[in-house]
């Protein structure tokens, strides 16, 4: 090979990458076998943030760290027609329900979740788009619910149904029983000190300390025991995965 | 994962073990400069390192305010923001707010329509804005970028490389040195022949500073933003400040690394492009003639 040659090879490389780089990406990234190449780093995120995390506990905060003002996000209200008609009531007819792969299938109202043994804590709330909130939440934790319904062993996640939808597509969330069982995993019903708000989730929302926002299911009608995911409307697990491509593990 | 020549090894000649070989090479000769390693981890990173940048651009688009602490979110206070309002694009950094229309928060996306986004098309991955496409991207070339410093450290501790390259001398610590050195480069003198073969002093600090400093700083910062990281490492998450000045930080180290690639790029122009090119993808490299001519070998 010349000096010429190689040379030209090499600048013809450069300018060529460059270039690519621009205008290639996003044609790569239509490519199915591209882009899901890609979207495997998801499950070895999943492998390897349990190998590292294990239980450990989210960062809890104190009341002086909390914000000052804890921003809403996505929607701020609910369209369910059972749940426009408990909201006209403070929800006094509201009872979640607990179903699927359960033994005791079960319908809980509010004062049933209030008086049960709560756990109170200062987490941070991350968006998927950057921001973070310091906020109190109080609720049962959702291992003690599962344990009196009696999770089957075949059932590996739980669907929350919401009361909120895009469109014609309903707000669905699902975590699986690792996350389930979490110490921090709660259905808060009070938010720093008082009932949720419509614009936070009212009645009832989840949080899952370690993952982010959008697993935070607001306005939760149902809990739903499942085997898989598949068959139920998209089939990823939420609307977002559904709709937007976001991924169902939400640890990252 | 690295071949066996040492930077300076000429095709091998045969002469006696002494500390001044005879045979040091001169200015003109083609010597091997940089292992396989080196070669290879740099190719890599041009790929992740940029793919890292322009889809952590789009995901910074997103939500395009910095803050400093545990929490952050709209109502609370920005170092940093990029936006658009009555028409004109701005940076706000603090109180001063500079007017950015056409590159930063506002600007033509590649149809030619006006974009309320903070960065625009050409610099972010997707071109259009997508944060769910971006994090694809963002969440699979991070591991690109983390194993292959992991690598890269471990091949060039084993190798050699950090202690011979790298490692800055007690000598070259001293400020005159450092100063004879900032000379040089301020009047574009850049060593020849032999000499031209090792780092010099501020080349061995800007790659120590990427090595151990940015890379890692960028790669840790990154991993803070998981909120499971977070459970799993939260001394290091208190080590950063909290979760908003960890993404600070991120976003800093980022355009630290871009501000090394930048200069890094323009020596490469005024050192000779061609050669140094070559050197970084074949590993051969022609050391540059001395100013007076000598008798040629």
């Amino acid at each position: 090979m010349t000096l010429i040659t190689r040379r030209g090879i090499i600048m013809t490389g450069a300018l060529g990458a460059g270039g690519a780089m621009l205008s290639g990406c996003d044609k790569l990234f239509a490519v199915p076998s591209f882009k899901q190449t890609l979207q495997g780093a998801e499950g070895l995120h999943l492998a390897s943030q349990r190998l590292l995390t294990g239980g450990a506990l989210a960062p809890e905060f104190t009341a002086q760290q909390m914000s000052p003002n804890f921003r809403t996000n996505g929607n701020t209200t609910a369209q369910d027609q059972t749940w426009l008609a408990q909201s006209k009531n403070q929800f006094a007819d509201y009872a979640l329900k607990i179903d699927g792969l359960v033994r005791r299938p079960l319908s809980l109202p509010l004062s049933a979740l209030k008086t049960m043994p709560q756990r109170r804590q200062i987490t941070r709330h991350d968006c998927v788009e950057g921001w973070s909130a310091i906020g109190m939440w109080q609720g049962p934790q959702l291992g003690t619910l599962l344990r009196n319904a009696g999770v089957l062993p075949q059932a590996r996640y739980l669907v929350f149904h919401c009361a909120d939808n895009f469109g014609a597509n309903p707000y669905y969330e699902s975590i699986d029983l690792t996350d389930a069982f979490h110490p921090q995993t709660i259905l808060a019903w009070q938010m720093n000190g008082q009932p949720l708000t419509i614009g936070h989730g009212a009645p009832l929302r989840l949080r899952v300390e370690r993952q982010l926002g959008y697993k935070q299911a607001k306005y939760i009608m149902r809990i739903e025991a499942r085997a898989n995911l598949a068959g139920l409307y998209g089939g990823k697990g939420g609307y977002w995965e559904d709709n937007a491509g976001y991924q169902w593990y939400a640890g990252i | 994962m690295h071949d066996a020549s040492e930077p300076a090894q000429l095709p091998p000649v045969p002469e006696p073990a002494s500390t001044m070989p005879k045979a040091t090479p001169h200015g003109g000769d083609l010597v091997k400069r940089h292992r396989l390693s080196t070669r290879l981890w740099h190719w890599l990173n041009v790929v992740s390192v940029t793919v890292m940048l322009m889809s952590g651009l789009m995901i910074f688009n997103a939500h395009p305010r910095l803050y400093w602490g545990k929490f952050g979110a709209n109502p609370d206070y920005s170092w940093l923001q990029i936006g658009a309002h009555g028409g004109n694009g701005f940076l706000r950094l603090g109180n001063l707010e500079i007017p950015t229309t056409g590159l930063l928060g506002l600007s033509s996306d590649r149809h030619g329509a006006l974009q309320n986004v903070a960065f625009p098309w050409w610099m972010t991955i997707p071109s259009d804005y997508s944060l769910a496409d971006a994090r694809i991207w963002h969440l699979a070339f991070a591991w690109l970028l983390a194993l292959g410093l992991l690598g890269y450290l471990l091949v060039s501790l084993v190798n050699g490389h950090v202690r011979r390259d790298i490692h800055i001398t007690a000598h070259e610590w001293r400020p005159a040195h450092i100063w004879a050195d900032i000379k040089d480069h301020a009047r574009l003198r850049f060593p020849t022949g032999v000499a031209a073969l090792r780092y010099n002093v501020l080349q061995k600090l800007a790659y120590a500073a990427v090595l151990f400093g940015l890379i890692p700083l960028v790669i840790l910062t990154g991993l803070m933003m998981s909120p499971d990281l977070n459970a799993a490492l939260s001394w290091l998450l208190n080590l950063f400040g909290g979760r908003q000045s960890a993404r600070s930080l991120h976003f800093l180290a980022a355009w630290g690394l871009v501000g090394f690639c930048f200069v890094h790029i323009a020596m490469v122009i005024l050192a000779g492009p061609v050669n140094e090119v070559r050197s970084i993808v074949t590993g051969w490299y022609r050391l540059p003639r001395e100013p007076v001519t000598e008798d040629a070998p």
